[in-house]
Protein backbone atom coordinates (compact mmCIF):
# COMPACT_ATOMS: atom_id res chain seq x y z
CA UNK A 1 0.00 0.00 0.00
CA UNK A 2 1.61 3.55 -1.12
CA UNK A 3 1.74 6.11 1.44
CA UNK A 4 0.58 8.71 -1.70
CA UNK A 5 -2.78 8.78 -2.55
CA UNK A 6 -2.08 11.21 -5.69
CA UNK A 7 -3.10 14.74 -6.19
CA UNK A 8 -5.64 16.80 -4.98
CA UNK A 9 -6.28 21.00 -5.51
CA UNK A 10 -5.19 23.22 -3.44
CA UNK A 11 -8.43 25.73 -3.51
CA UNK A 12 -10.91 23.11 -4.33
CA UNK A 13 -9.98 19.96 -2.69
CA UNK A 14 -10.38 18.08 -6.48
CA UNK A 15 -8.66 15.00 -6.22
CA UNK A 16 -6.34 13.64 -8.98
CA UNK A 17 -4.66 10.24 -9.35
CA UNK A 18 -0.42 10.51 -9.59
CA UNK A 19 0.85 12.16 -12.55
CA UNK A 20 2.09 14.47 -14.87
CA UNK A 21 -0.12 17.32 -13.54
CA UNK A 22 -0.21 20.90 -11.81
CA UNK A 23 -3.58 22.85 -12.61
CA UNK A 24 -6.95 21.55 -11.53
CA UNK A 25 -9.11 20.69 -14.29
CA UNK A 26 -12.04 22.49 -12.32
CA UNK A 27 -10.95 25.81 -10.99
CA UNK A 28 -7.32 26.25 -12.56
CA UNK A 29 -6.15 26.11 -8.78
CA UNK A 30 -2.51 24.84 -8.26
CA UNK A 31 -2.35 20.96 -7.24
CA UNK A 32 -0.29 19.46 -4.05
CA UNK A 33 0.32 16.03 -3.24
CA UNK A 34 -2.44 13.82 -1.52
CA UNK A 35 -1.01 11.64 1.12
CA UNK A 36 -2.07 8.80 3.21
CA UNK A 37 -1.51 10.22 6.53
CA UNK A 38 -2.50 7.15 8.51
CA UNK A 39 -0.20 5.15 6.26
CA UNK A 40 2.89 7.42 6.61
CA UNK A 41 2.65 7.41 10.61
CA UNK A 42 2.60 3.67 10.38
CA UNK A 43 6.03 3.62 8.47
CA UNK A 44 7.72 6.79 9.45
CA UNK A 45 9.56 6.59 12.98
CA UNK A 46 12.73 9.02 14.34
CA UNK A 47 14.47 6.05 15.03
CA UNK A 48 13.83 4.87 11.24
CA UNK A 49 15.10 8.25 10.42
CA UNK A 50 18.47 8.14 12.72
CA UNK A 51 19.60 5.07 10.63
CA UNK A 52 19.09 6.27 7.54
CA UNK A 53 21.22 7.79 4.74
CA UNK A 54 22.93 11.65 5.23
CA UNK A 55 20.59 12.68 2.76
CA UNK A 56 17.14 13.82 2.09
CA UNK A 57 15.88 10.06 1.66
CA UNK A 58 16.33 9.20 5.15
CA UNK A 59 12.59 10.81 4.78
CA UNK A 60 11.61 8.99 2.24
CA UNK A 61 8.53 7.53 4.32
CA UNK A 62 7.68 11.64 4.18
CA UNK A 63 8.32 12.19 0.12
CA UNK A 64 6.29 11.22 -2.44
CA UNK A 65 8.02 8.11 -4.18
CA UNK A 66 7.11 4.77 -4.07
CA UNK A 67 10.05 2.22 -4.07
CA UNK A 68 13.55 3.36 -3.43
CA UNK A 69 14.63 4.11 -6.93
CA UNK A 70 15.83 7.56 -5.93
CA UNK A 71 18.33 9.80 -7.62
CA UNK A 72 20.47 10.45 -4.75
CA UNK A 73 23.63 12.71 -5.45
CA UNK A 74 23.34 13.38 -1.46
CA UNK A 75 21.57 16.32 -1.58
CA UNK A 76 20.63 17.27 2.41
CA UNK A 77 21.03 16.45 5.63
CA UNK A 78 23.58 19.50 6.16
CA UNK A 79 24.94 20.28 9.26
CA UNK A 80 22.80 23.13 11.51
CA UNK A 81 25.65 25.48 12.73
CA UNK A 82 25.15 27.04 16.01
CA UNK A 83 25.61 30.18 14.54
CA UNK A 84 27.03 32.21 17.93
CA UNK A 85 29.64 34.84 16.31
CA UNK A 86 26.56 36.36 13.87
CA UNK A 87 24.01 35.46 17.19
CA UNK A 88 26.27 37.92 19.40
CA UNK A 89 26.83 40.51 16.45
CA UNK A 90 23.33 40.82 15.69
CA UNK A 91 21.90 40.36 19.55
CA UNK A 92 20.30 37.03 19.06
CA UNK A 93 20.92 34.49 22.26
CA UNK A 94 20.10 31.45 19.94
CA UNK A 95 20.50 31.44 16.10
CA UNK A 96 21.15 28.61 13.84
CA UNK A 97 22.07 28.71 10.15
CA UNK A 98 21.15 25.41 7.96
CA UNK A 99 23.60 25.63 5.29
CA UNK A 100 22.74 24.45 2.02
CA UNK A 101 25.57 25.84 0.16
CA UNK A 102 27.27 22.52 0.79
CA UNK A 103 24.57 20.34 -1.65
CA UNK A 104 26.19 18.67 -4.32
CA UNK A 105 25.86 21.65 -6.73
CA UNK A 106 26.10 23.95 -4.34
CA UNK A 107 22.16 24.99 -3.73
CA UNK A 108 19.11 24.30 -2.09
CA UNK A 109 17.57 23.39 -5.58
CA UNK A 110 19.40 20.02 -5.06
CA UNK A 111 16.92 18.86 -2.82
CA UNK A 112 13.34 19.81 -4.98
CA UNK A 113 15.24 18.28 -8.04
CA UNK A 114 16.65 14.88 -6.56
CA UNK A 115 12.54 14.60 -5.16
CA UNK A 116 11.30 15.66 -8.82
CA UNK A 117 14.08 13.25 -11.34
CA UNK A 118 13.14 10.39 -8.60
CA UNK A 119 9.43 11.03 -9.41
CA UNK A 120 9.88 11.56 -13.48
CA UNK A 121 11.60 8.29 -13.35
CA UNK A 122 8.48 6.45 -11.38
CA UNK A 123 6.00 7.90 -13.90
CA UNK A 124 8.27 6.85 -16.98
CA UNK A 125 8.95 10.42 -18.35
CA UNK A 126 10.81 10.65 -21.43
CA UNK A 127 12.89 13.93 -20.33
CA UNK A 128 13.07 16.33 -17.20
CA UNK A 129 13.25 20.09 -17.96
CA UNK A 130 12.79 23.90 -15.81
CA UNK A 131 13.42 27.25 -16.14
CA UNK A 132 16.08 28.68 -14.08
CA UNK A 133 17.48 31.64 -12.84
CA UNK A 134 21.19 29.36 -12.42
CA UNK A 135 20.72 27.10 -9.54
CA UNK A 136 17.66 25.26 -10.49
CA UNK A 137 19.84 24.45 -13.72
CA UNK A 138 22.50 22.98 -12.66
CA UNK A 139 20.40 20.66 -10.34
CA UNK A 140 18.70 19.70 -13.19
CA UNK A 141 21.27 19.15 -15.00
CA UNK A 142 23.41 17.13 -12.96
CA UNK A 143 20.07 14.87 -11.56
CA UNK A 144 19.10 14.29 -15.15
CA UNK A 145 23.01 13.52 -16.11
CA UNK A 146 22.71 11.05 -12.78
CA UNK A 147 19.19 9.70 -13.81
CA UNK A 148 20.06 9.19 -17.78
CA UNK A 149 17.57 11.82 -18.90
CA UNK A 150 17.42 14.21 -21.34
CA UNK A 151 17.12 17.87 -19.90
CA UNK A 152 15.91 21.10 -21.81
CA UNK A 153 16.71 24.17 -19.55
CA UNK A 154 15.50 27.32 -20.07
CA UNK A 155 17.39 30.07 -18.63
CA UNK A 156 17.41 34.10 -18.98
CA UNK A 157 20.26 34.87 -21.67
CA UNK A 158 21.49 37.50 -19.52
CA UNK A 159 22.30 35.43 -16.80
CA UNK A 160 26.42 35.67 -16.22
CA UNK A 161 28.44 32.99 -17.39
CA UNK A 162 29.42 32.35 -14.00
CA UNK A 163 25.88 31.53 -12.86
CA UNK A 164 26.13 28.57 -15.69
CA UNK A 165 29.43 27.20 -16.25
CA UNK A 166 28.69 24.94 -14.09
CA UNK A 167 25.16 23.34 -15.31
CA UNK A 168 26.64 23.33 -19.52
CA UNK A 169 29.28 20.70 -17.61
CA UNK A 170 26.75 18.86 -17.66
CA UNK A 171 25.38 18.83 -21.07
CA UNK A 172 21.89 19.40 -20.88
CA UNK A 173 19.88 20.90 -23.74
CA UNK A 174 20.26 24.63 -23.11
CA UNK A 175 17.64 26.97 -24.17
CA UNK A 176 18.71 30.49 -23.64
CA UNK A 177 15.65 33.13 -23.88
CA UNK A 178 15.72 36.54 -24.60
CA UNK A 179 14.06 38.24 -21.50
CA UNK A 180 13.90 38.22 -18.12
CA UNK A 181 13.59 34.37 -15.63
CA UNK A 182 9.58 35.05 -16.07
CA UNK A 183 9.55 35.30 -20.35
CA UNK A 184 12.08 32.06 -19.71
CA UNK A 185 9.38 30.66 -17.42
CA UNK A 186 6.49 31.25 -19.88
CA UNK A 187 8.11 29.73 -23.28
CA UNK A 188 9.09 26.79 -20.73
CA UNK A 189 5.31 26.67 -19.36
CA UNK A 190 3.97 26.59 -23.36
CA UNK A 191 6.50 24.03 -24.39
CA UNK A 192 5.96 21.57 -21.65
CA UNK A 193 2.22 21.95 -21.92
CA UNK A 194 3.24 20.78 -25.60
CA UNK A 195 4.92 17.75 -24.46
CA UNK A 196 2.60 16.03 -21.68
CA UNK A 197 5.43 13.16 -21.59
CA UNK A 198 8.34 15.48 -20.34
CA UNK A 199 8.35 16.40 -16.81
CA UNK A 200 9.48 19.89 -16.09
CA UNK A 201 10.29 19.70 -12.35
CA UNK A 202 9.08 23.47 -11.56
CA UNK A 203 6.20 23.45 -14.00
CA UNK A 204 4.64 20.04 -14.54
CA UNK A 205 5.67 17.98 -11.90
CA UNK A 206 5.85 21.42 -9.27
CA UNK A 207 3.28 19.27 -6.85
CA UNK A 208 6.00 16.97 -6.21
CA UNK A 209 9.31 18.91 -6.61
CA UNK A 210 8.27 21.52 -3.59
CA UNK A 211 8.03 18.68 -1.56
CA UNK A 212 11.67 18.44 -1.43
CA UNK A 213 12.11 21.67 0.33
CA UNK A 214 10.15 20.03 3.08
CA UNK A 215 13.01 18.41 4.68
CA UNK A 216 15.01 21.70 5.49
CA UNK A 217 11.97 21.85 8.11
CA UNK A 218 12.87 17.91 9.12
CA UNK A 219 16.01 18.35 9.32
CA UNK A 220 16.53 21.63 11.55
CA UNK A 221 13.75 19.25 14.11
CA UNK A 222 15.84 16.28 13.55
CA UNK A 223 19.41 18.40 14.33
CA UNK A 224 17.25 19.85 17.40
CA UNK A 225 16.64 16.96 19.11
CA UNK A 226 13.01 16.56 17.56
CA UNK A 227 12.40 20.60 18.64
CA UNK A 228 11.46 23.38 16.59
CA UNK A 229 12.02 27.06 16.61
CA UNK A 230 10.56 29.70 17.90
CA UNK A 231 10.92 31.84 14.46
CA UNK A 232 12.60 31.04 10.71
CA UNK A 233 14.26 33.42 8.39
CA UNK A 234 14.04 31.90 4.50
CA UNK A 235 14.55 33.57 1.40
CA UNK A 236 11.66 34.49 -1.09
CA UNK A 237 11.34 33.68 -4.96
CA UNK A 238 8.33 32.19 -5.84
CA UNK A 239 7.77 31.67 -2.13
CA UNK A 240 7.53 27.91 -2.60
CA UNK A 241 10.32 27.11 -0.02
CA UNK A 242 8.42 29.01 2.94
CA UNK A 243 5.64 27.20 1.94
CA UNK A 244 7.13 24.08 2.08
CA UNK A 245 8.81 24.55 5.40
CA UNK A 246 5.04 26.04 7.09
CA UNK A 247 4.08 22.34 5.81
CA UNK A 248 7.05 20.10 6.81
CA UNK A 249 6.87 21.27 10.49
CA UNK A 250 2.98 21.48 10.57
CA UNK A 251 3.14 17.70 9.15
CA UNK A 252 6.12 16.67 12.03
CA UNK A 253 3.76 18.12 14.61
CA UNK A 254 0.69 16.14 13.05
CA UNK A 255 2.42 13.03 12.87
CA UNK A 256 3.69 13.44 16.95
CA UNK A 257 7.31 13.94 16.17
CA UNK A 258 7.58 17.09 17.37
CA UNK A 259 5.12 19.41 19.60
CA UNK A 260 4.79 23.40 18.72
CA UNK A 261 5.15 23.87 15.17
CA UNK A 262 1.90 26.11 15.60
CA UNK A 263 4.30 28.68 17.60
CA UNK A 264 6.56 29.07 14.79
CA UNK A 265 7.15 32.60 13.28
CA UNK A 266 7.75 32.53 9.35
CA UNK A 267 9.34 35.39 7.93
CA UNK A 268 10.50 35.91 4.82
CA UNK A 269 13.84 38.21 2.76
CA UNK A 270 13.35 39.19 -0.63
CA UNK A 271 15.54 41.63 -2.15
CA UNK A 272 14.41 45.42 -2.68
CA UNK A 273 14.87 45.11 -6.65
CA UNK A 274 12.36 42.89 -6.66
CA UNK A 275 9.90 42.36 -3.44
CA UNK A 276 6.44 41.58 -4.58
CA UNK A 277 5.79 39.35 -1.57
CA UNK A 278 7.47 41.18 0.99
CA UNK A 279 5.87 44.86 -0.16
CA UNK A 280 2.71 42.76 0.13
CA UNK A 281 3.23 41.84 3.50
CA UNK A 282 4.48 45.37 4.17
CA UNK A 283 1.57 47.26 2.83
CA UNK A 284 -1.26 44.43 3.66
CA UNK A 285 -2.09 43.93 -0.27
CA UNK A 286 -2.50 41.70 -2.50
CA UNK A 287 0.62 40.25 -4.24
CA UNK A 288 1.45 42.25 -7.28
CA UNK A 289 3.39 40.71 -10.24
CA UNK A 290 5.97 43.17 -11.13
CA UNK A 291 7.91 43.67 -14.34
CA UNK A 292 11.27 45.42 -13.96
CA UNK A 293 13.87 43.51 -11.51
CA UNK A 294 16.79 44.79 -10.22
CA UNK A 295 18.50 43.29 -8.16
CA UNK A 296 21.94 41.42 -7.65
CA UNK A 297 20.50 38.36 -6.36
CA UNK A 298 19.35 37.02 -9.49
CA UNK A 299 18.40 33.59 -7.68
CA UNK A 300 15.36 35.65 -5.94
CA UNK A 301 14.40 37.60 -9.25
CA UNK A 302 10.85 36.27 -9.64
CA UNK A 303 8.54 38.91 -10.68
CA UNK A 304 5.20 37.35 -10.84
CA UNK A 305 6.10 34.66 -7.99
CA UNK A 306 3.52 31.92 -8.38
CA UNK A 307 3.59 30.71 -4.30
CA UNK A 308 3.02 34.58 -3.09
CA UNK A 309 -0.33 34.61 -2.32
CA UNK A 310 0.28 31.33 0.25
CA UNK A 311 3.54 32.62 1.32
CA UNK A 312 2.04 36.03 2.40
CA UNK A 313 -1.00 34.26 4.22
CA UNK A 314 1.58 31.94 6.24
CA UNK A 315 3.93 35.02 7.34
CA UNK A 316 1.21 37.10 8.30
CA UNK A 317 -0.79 33.96 9.88
CA UNK A 318 2.52 33.00 12.06
CA UNK A 319 3.25 36.70 13.38
CA UNK A 320 5.95 36.98 10.81
CA UNK A 321 7.25 39.63 8.92
CA UNK A 322 8.98 40.05 5.75
CA UNK A 323 11.96 42.08 4.75
CA UNK A 324 13.71 43.55 1.46
CA UNK A 325 16.93 45.05 2.14
CA UNK A 326 18.83 46.83 -0.67
CA UNK A 327 21.39 45.35 -2.90
CA UNK A 328 24.30 47.19 -0.64
CA UNK A 329 22.28 45.41 2.35
CA UNK A 330 23.07 42.29 0.66
CA UNK A 331 26.26 42.32 -0.48
CA UNK A 332 27.21 43.66 3.47
CA UNK A 333 25.62 40.77 4.99
CA UNK A 334 27.34 38.29 2.32
CA UNK A 335 30.72 39.29 4.17
CA UNK A 336 29.23 39.70 7.67
CA UNK A 337 28.73 35.59 7.46
CA UNK A 338 31.75 34.79 6.20
CA UNK A 339 33.43 36.86 8.57
CA UNK A 340 31.57 35.46 11.47
CA UNK A 341 30.32 31.80 10.54
CA UNK A 342 32.88 30.43 7.90
CA UNK A 343 30.00 30.31 5.29
CA UNK A 344 30.31 31.65 1.73
CA UNK A 345 27.38 31.98 0.30
CA UNK A 346 25.46 34.04 -2.51
CA UNK A 347 23.75 37.08 -2.71
CA UNK A 348 20.51 35.45 -2.05
CA UNK A 349 21.69 33.82 1.07
CA UNK A 350 23.24 37.24 1.74
CA UNK A 351 19.81 38.51 1.42
CA UNK A 352 18.79 36.28 4.08
CA UNK A 353 20.99 37.26 6.24
CA UNK A 354 20.35 40.77 5.82
CA UNK A 355 16.73 40.60 6.11
CA UNK A 356 17.57 38.70 9.50
CA UNK A 357 19.46 41.82 10.55
CA UNK A 358 16.59 43.98 9.71
CA UNK A 359 13.73 41.75 11.43
CA UNK A 360 16.15 42.08 14.34
CA UNK A 361 16.65 45.43 14.83
CA UNK A 362 13.00 46.44 13.70
CA UNK A 363 11.79 44.10 16.51
CA UNK A 364 9.91 41.54 14.25
CA UNK A 365 12.78 38.90 16.31
CA UNK A 366 12.91 38.85 19.88
CA UNK A 367 16.64 38.23 20.85
CA UNK A 368 15.55 35.31 23.07
CA UNK A 369 13.91 33.74 20.22
CA UNK A 370 15.76 30.35 18.92
CA UNK A 371 15.71 31.36 15.60
CA UNK A 372 16.66 29.46 12.39
CA UNK A 373 17.88 30.70 8.84
CA UNK A 374 18.37 29.09 5.89
CA UNK A 375 21.00 30.02 3.73
CA UNK A 376 20.39 27.75 0.73
CA UNK A 377 23.10 28.71 -2.23
CA UNK A 378 27.27 29.41 -2.19
CA UNK A 379 29.11 32.05 -2.90
CA UNK A 380 31.25 30.42 -5.57
CA UNK A 381 28.30 30.94 -8.09
CA UNK A 382 27.94 34.44 -7.77
CA UNK A 383 32.13 35.25 -7.36
CA UNK A 384 32.17 37.99 -10.08
CA UNK A 385 29.41 40.19 -8.61
CA UNK A 386 30.95 39.37 -4.84
CA UNK A 387 34.83 40.24 -6.18
CA UNK A 388 33.30 43.67 -7.02
CA UNK A 389 32.50 44.26 -3.21
CA UNK A 390 35.77 43.14 -1.86
CA UNK A 391 39.13 44.83 -1.18
CA UNK A 392 42.05 43.48 -3.34
CA UNK A 393 44.88 42.50 -1.12
CA UNK A 394 48.14 44.90 -1.97
CA UNK A 395 50.80 43.16 -2.76
CA UNK A 396 54.62 43.26 -0.45
CA UNK A 397 57.64 42.10 -1.25
CA UNK A 398 58.96 38.89 -0.63
CA UNK A 399 60.95 39.88 2.54
CA UNK A 400 60.54 39.29 5.95
CA UNK A 401 61.11 42.89 6.71
CA UNK A 402 58.07 43.61 4.26
CA UNK A 403 55.60 41.59 6.41
CA UNK A 404 56.89 42.98 9.70
CA UNK A 405 56.11 46.42 8.62
CA UNK A 406 52.86 46.15 7.24
CA UNK A 407 51.66 43.89 10.10
CA UNK A 408 53.77 45.42 12.67
CA UNK A 409 54.97 42.56 13.87
CA UNK A 410 58.11 42.69 15.51
CA UNK A 411 58.24 40.04 17.93
CA UNK A 412 61.80 39.25 18.83
CA UNK A 413 61.21 36.21 21.29
CA UNK A 414 62.76 33.09 20.78
CA UNK A 415 61.75 29.61 21.72
CA UNK B 1 -7.09 36.47 -37.25
CA UNK B 2 -6.35 36.50 -33.27
CA UNK B 3 -4.43 33.49 -32.37
CA UNK B 4 -5.27 32.13 -29.09
CA UNK B 5 -3.41 28.73 -27.81
CA UNK B 6 -5.47 27.13 -24.99
CA UNK B 7 -3.36 25.28 -22.05
CA UNK B 8 -4.20 21.39 -21.77
CA UNK B 9 -6.10 21.95 -18.07
CA UNK B 10 -8.98 23.57 -20.65
CA UNK B 11 -8.97 20.63 -23.26
CA UNK B 12 -12.33 19.12 -21.75
CA UNK B 13 -14.34 22.56 -22.45
CA UNK B 14 -12.30 23.71 -25.77
CA UNK B 15 -11.21 20.43 -27.07
CA UNK B 16 -8.65 22.20 -29.01
CA UNK B 17 -5.57 23.23 -28.27
CA UNK B 18 -5.66 26.15 -30.24
CA UNK B 19 -8.20 28.66 -32.68
CA UNK B 20 -8.44 31.58 -34.83
CA UNK B 21 -10.63 34.41 -34.30
CA UNK B 22 -11.83 36.73 -37.55
CA UNK B 23 -11.69 39.93 -35.55
CA UNK B 24 -9.93 43.29 -35.81
CA UNK B 25 -8.46 45.47 -33.58
CA UNK B 26 -9.71 44.64 -30.49
CA UNK B 27 -9.63 44.29 -26.05
CA UNK B 28 -8.99 41.13 -24.53
CA UNK B 29 -12.56 41.44 -23.03
CA UNK B 30 -14.13 41.43 -26.04
CA UNK B 31 -12.14 38.62 -27.01
CA UNK B 32 -13.07 36.45 -24.20
CA UNK B 33 -16.48 37.81 -24.76
CA UNK B 34 -15.77 35.82 -28.28
CA UNK B 35 -14.73 32.78 -26.71
CA UNK B 36 -17.40 32.66 -23.81
CA UNK B 37 -19.78 32.82 -26.74
CA UNK B 38 -17.94 29.60 -28.12
CA UNK B 39 -17.27 27.37 -25.44
CA UNK B 40 -20.07 28.09 -22.97
CA UNK B 41 -20.48 29.49 -19.17
CA UNK B 42 -17.99 26.43 -18.02
CA UNK B 43 -15.01 28.54 -20.15
CA UNK B 44 -15.92 31.80 -18.28
CA UNK B 45 -16.48 30.13 -14.77
CA UNK B 46 -12.73 28.53 -14.80
CA UNK B 47 -11.29 31.55 -15.55
CA UNK B 48 -12.76 34.16 -13.78
CA UNK B 49 -14.29 34.57 -10.59
CA UNK B 50 -16.82 38.02 -9.95
CA UNK B 51 -16.16 39.31 -13.59
CA UNK B 52 -11.59 39.31 -12.65
CA UNK B 53 -9.35 37.07 -13.82
CA UNK B 54 -8.90 33.98 -11.31
CA UNK B 55 -5.51 34.36 -9.28
CA UNK B 56 -4.34 31.38 -10.74
CA UNK B 57 -4.73 32.49 -14.32
CA UNK B 58 -1.69 34.00 -16.45
CA UNK B 59 -2.98 35.66 -20.19
CA UNK B 60 -0.53 36.48 -22.47
CA UNK B 61 -0.48 38.86 -25.66
CA UNK B 62 2.60 38.02 -27.39
CA UNK B 63 4.16 36.98 -25.07
CA UNK B 64 3.93 39.68 -22.79
CA UNK B 65 1.43 39.03 -19.26
CA UNK B 66 -1.91 41.19 -19.40
CA UNK B 67 -1.02 42.07 -15.73
CA UNK B 68 1.83 44.03 -16.82
CA UNK B 69 -0.59 45.88 -19.83
CA UNK B 70 -3.73 47.46 -19.36
CA UNK B 71 -5.61 44.02 -17.73
CA UNK B 72 -8.79 42.98 -19.78
CA UNK B 73 -8.73 46.10 -21.30
CA UNK B 74 -5.47 45.48 -23.36
CA UNK B 75 -5.93 46.55 -26.99
CA UNK B 76 -4.85 43.46 -29.24
CA UNK B 77 -4.27 43.59 -33.08
CA UNK B 78 -5.78 41.13 -35.66
CA UNK B 79 -1.76 39.59 -35.98
CA UNK B 80 -1.40 39.16 -31.81
CA UNK B 81 -1.14 35.76 -30.18
CA UNK B 82 -3.17 34.93 -26.82
CA UNK B 83 -2.27 32.28 -24.50
CA UNK B 84 -3.84 31.25 -21.61
CA UNK B 85 -1.64 29.12 -19.07
CA UNK B 86 -1.75 28.32 -15.34
CA UNK B 87 0.50 30.28 -12.95
CA UNK B 88 1.43 27.25 -11.45
CA UNK B 89 5.40 27.58 -12.16
CA UNK B 90 8.33 29.32 -10.51
CA UNK B 91 11.73 28.50 -8.83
Amino acid sequence: MSHVIGLKCRECGTEYPGGIQNTCYECFGPLEVHYDWDEVQNRASKEKISKGPPSIWRYSDLLPIDGTNYVDLGAGYNKLHRAENLGKELGLQELYILDDSVNPTNSFKDRVTSVAVSKALELGAEAVGCASTGNLASAVGAHAAKAGLPAYIFIPSSIELGKITQMLAYKPNTIAVDGTYDDANRLASEVADLNPNWAFVNITIRPYYTEGSRTLAFETAEQLGWDTPDHIVAPLGSGALLCALFRGYDELENIGFVDNSSNIKFSGSQPLGCSPISAAVQNATEVVPIRELDTVAHSLAIGNPADGYYAKEIIHQSGGYAASPTDEEILEAIHLLASTEGIFTEPAGGTTIAGLKKLVETGHINPDEKTVVYVTGNGLKAQDTIAKTLEQPESIKPTLSAFTDKYNNNSTSTQ
Amino acid sequence: MVSVRFSSALNNITKTRSSEFDLQDTTIRRLFDELIKEFGEEFETRLFENGEIRRFVNIYVNGEDIRHLSGLETEIKASDEVSILPAVSGG
